[in-house]
């Protein structure tokens, strides 16, 4: 027995968490680490297996299948809880008089420490265990930083986004855009057109097709726009199928009547989205700033919102004047 | 120079001085801004010129407030988080004096772009040290010293610091220790994570 004195002893500093088991499986010295994670249980004298659940592999049973396992890295848990994880490798002793046992946390370290109240003199000099815990906490310290970093970029973000002048779903202006660009030619007297264009069926698109369908529409509706204007003018999409273009000193209304007729005609070409073709069309209102006397930017939105209600109710995918609607009230 | 650094200025003088004082030391600093980023790098002159603002804005001495710096790093609840990672140094005072030369590797594990400079801890008997720090960090050293003494309020050791100036390159702070286990010194529960 005094050879196991010395053994235990000696594996006692090496690997506080052994096991010296018999060649039957019964436990003879427990380390005094692992003692410690069962401060009431004496496991001395008790059969391993009783006290440990073998989880991989699985096949292993009994007592001379896991002697057989020299060398290989085993899984293991408590059978009572709490039911920590735990590796383990056995090493038989000379003479077939039984096997040390050495078990260790691998990652369930971190419930361990906490779980036990382990300190530093649990583990073995050599061991890692305190690296790795100084390593996750310095690690998530510095993680945390990060993360703080990255609430407040994105807190920066959201609100470079709410200044925004570009409405990011089709690239042409939005509407705060066209509020600061209407502001902007009031002030300075300068005369314009609004031209207020609304996508009619769109919303069929959208329920039928679904919203990638109705962002590509949107997104060809944009473009078209941008191509049938000047570069002066203004593109806005100013609400969910809504745009308004700006004409920076156009007061003719033929030339109006006709970029709006050109618009309808190609808006109303099918455009084909994944093999399948979106109908639209559209309907047109468009206000000039002459026609009031000292223009103010609501009082032109308005207007062209009224032509383009008239052109909705004449049967969409036209074109009103809100001159042409003065001259028919008065 | 890292903002990590940086932002325990930031957080030293708030915390100790209150946010007026940072507020105005930013703004004789020039910065033009007052938040540092911990996760960011700034310009090497800007943490010169904040640190001289400091200095004027307090009328004390370069050294003596990185010597506090250095203490409230340790001992304020704020930064609980750094006194936790050095008491993984050591169990007693002195295997975290043996652990400081590793310091810089064991920050750089955790924050990959944060060199600091070298620490060798040199044994002159079981209770006289000599720690030399390397050049590469304006007060390093000195913020050193609020750190050992701090570290060893909180390992209950009693012990005698002086810094001694230049010694080359390097800086060297002595350290005496009087006794090991002079008070209680406070608690390191090893999974206490985060709590």
């Amino acid at each position: 027995m005094t050879r196991m004195d010395d053994l235990a002893e000696l594996l006692k500093t090496l690997c506080p968490m052994f096991l010296l088991v018999d060649q039957n499986g019964h436990i003879l010295r427990v380390g005094p680490t692992l003692q410690k994670l069962r401060p009431d249980c004496v496991m001395e004298g008790q059969s391993f297996l009783d006290i440990f659940e073998m989880v991989r592999p699985r096949t292993v049973t009994t007592i001379p299948a896991l002697m057989a396992m020299a060398g290989a890295n085993l899984h293991l848990r408590f059978h009572d809880e709490p039911r920590t994880a735990l590796k383990g490798l056995v090493a038989p002793l000379p003479g077939g008089e039984g096997a040390v046992i050495n078990l260790s946390f691998g990652i369930s370290i971190l419930d361990a420490v906490r779980d036990y109240a382990l300190t530093s003199a649990d583990f073995s000099g050599t061991d890692l265990a305190i690296e790795l815990l100084y390593l996750v906490e310095a690690k998530s310290a510095a993680m945390d930083a990060s993360r703080s970093l990255n609430l407040r970029l994105q807190g920066a973000m959201l609100a470079a986004e709410e200044q925004a002048y570009t409405d990011t779903l089709t690239g042409v202006k939005n509407r705060r855009a066209m509020d600061s660009l209407l502001g902007q030619m009031i002030a300075s007297n300068a005369p314009f057109a609004v031209m207020h264009i609304d996508l009619d069926y769109f919303k069929s698109v959208n329920d039928r097709l679904g919203h990638a369908a109705g962002d590509f529409v949107l997104q060809q509706a944009a473009r078209i726009m941008i191509e049938e204007t000047r570069d002066d003018d203004t593109v806005a999409r100013i609400g969910g199928d809504e745009f308004v273009v700006i004409f920076q000193g156009l007061s003719n209304t033929d030339r109006l009547s006709a970029i709006a007729d050109r618009l309808i005609e190609r808006l109303n070409q099918p455009m084909r989205f994944q093999d399948k073709d979106c109908r639209i069309s559209a309907s047109i209102g468009t206000a000039l700033s002459t026609h009031f006397d000292s223009p103010r930017a609501e009082d032109v939105l308005q207007a062209s919102d009224l032509a383009l209600y008239q052109a909705k109710r004449e049967g969409r995918s036209c074109h009103r004047l809100y001159s042409t609607l003065l001259k028919a009230q008065s | 120079m890292h903002g990590l650094i940086n932002r325990a200025i930031q957080s030293f003088v708030c915390a100790t001085y209150g946010r007026p004082c940072w507020q105005r030391v930013t703004d004789s600093a020039g910065l033009g801004f007052s938040e540092f980023e911990a996760m960011l790098t700034y310009d090497d002159a800007i943490t010169t010129s904040l640190l001289d603002a400091l200095s004027t804005e307090l009328a004390r001495p370069r050294p003596e407030i990185m010597e506090d710096v250095g203490t409230y790093l340790v001992s304020h609840p704020n930064t609980e988080a750094l006194r936790r990672l050095l008491r993984f140094g050591g169990v007693t005072y002195v295997e975290f004096l043996h652990s400081l030369d590793d310091l810089a590797d064991r920050v750089r594990l955790a924050v990959s772009d944060l060199s600091l400079p070298v620490l060798e801890l040199q044994e002159l008997s079981q209770t006289e040290f000599q720690l030399i720090c390397g050049p590469g960090l304006p007060g390093y050293a000195s913020a050193m010293v609020g750190v050992l003494r701090a570290m060893a309020d909180d390992y209950g050791a009693l012990v005698m610091l002086s810094h001694e100036g230049q010694q080359g390159e390097a800086e060297v702070i002595s350290i005496l220790l009087v006794e090991s286990a002079f008070a209680e010194g406070r608690q390191f529960d090893l999974g206490a994570r985060g709590a």
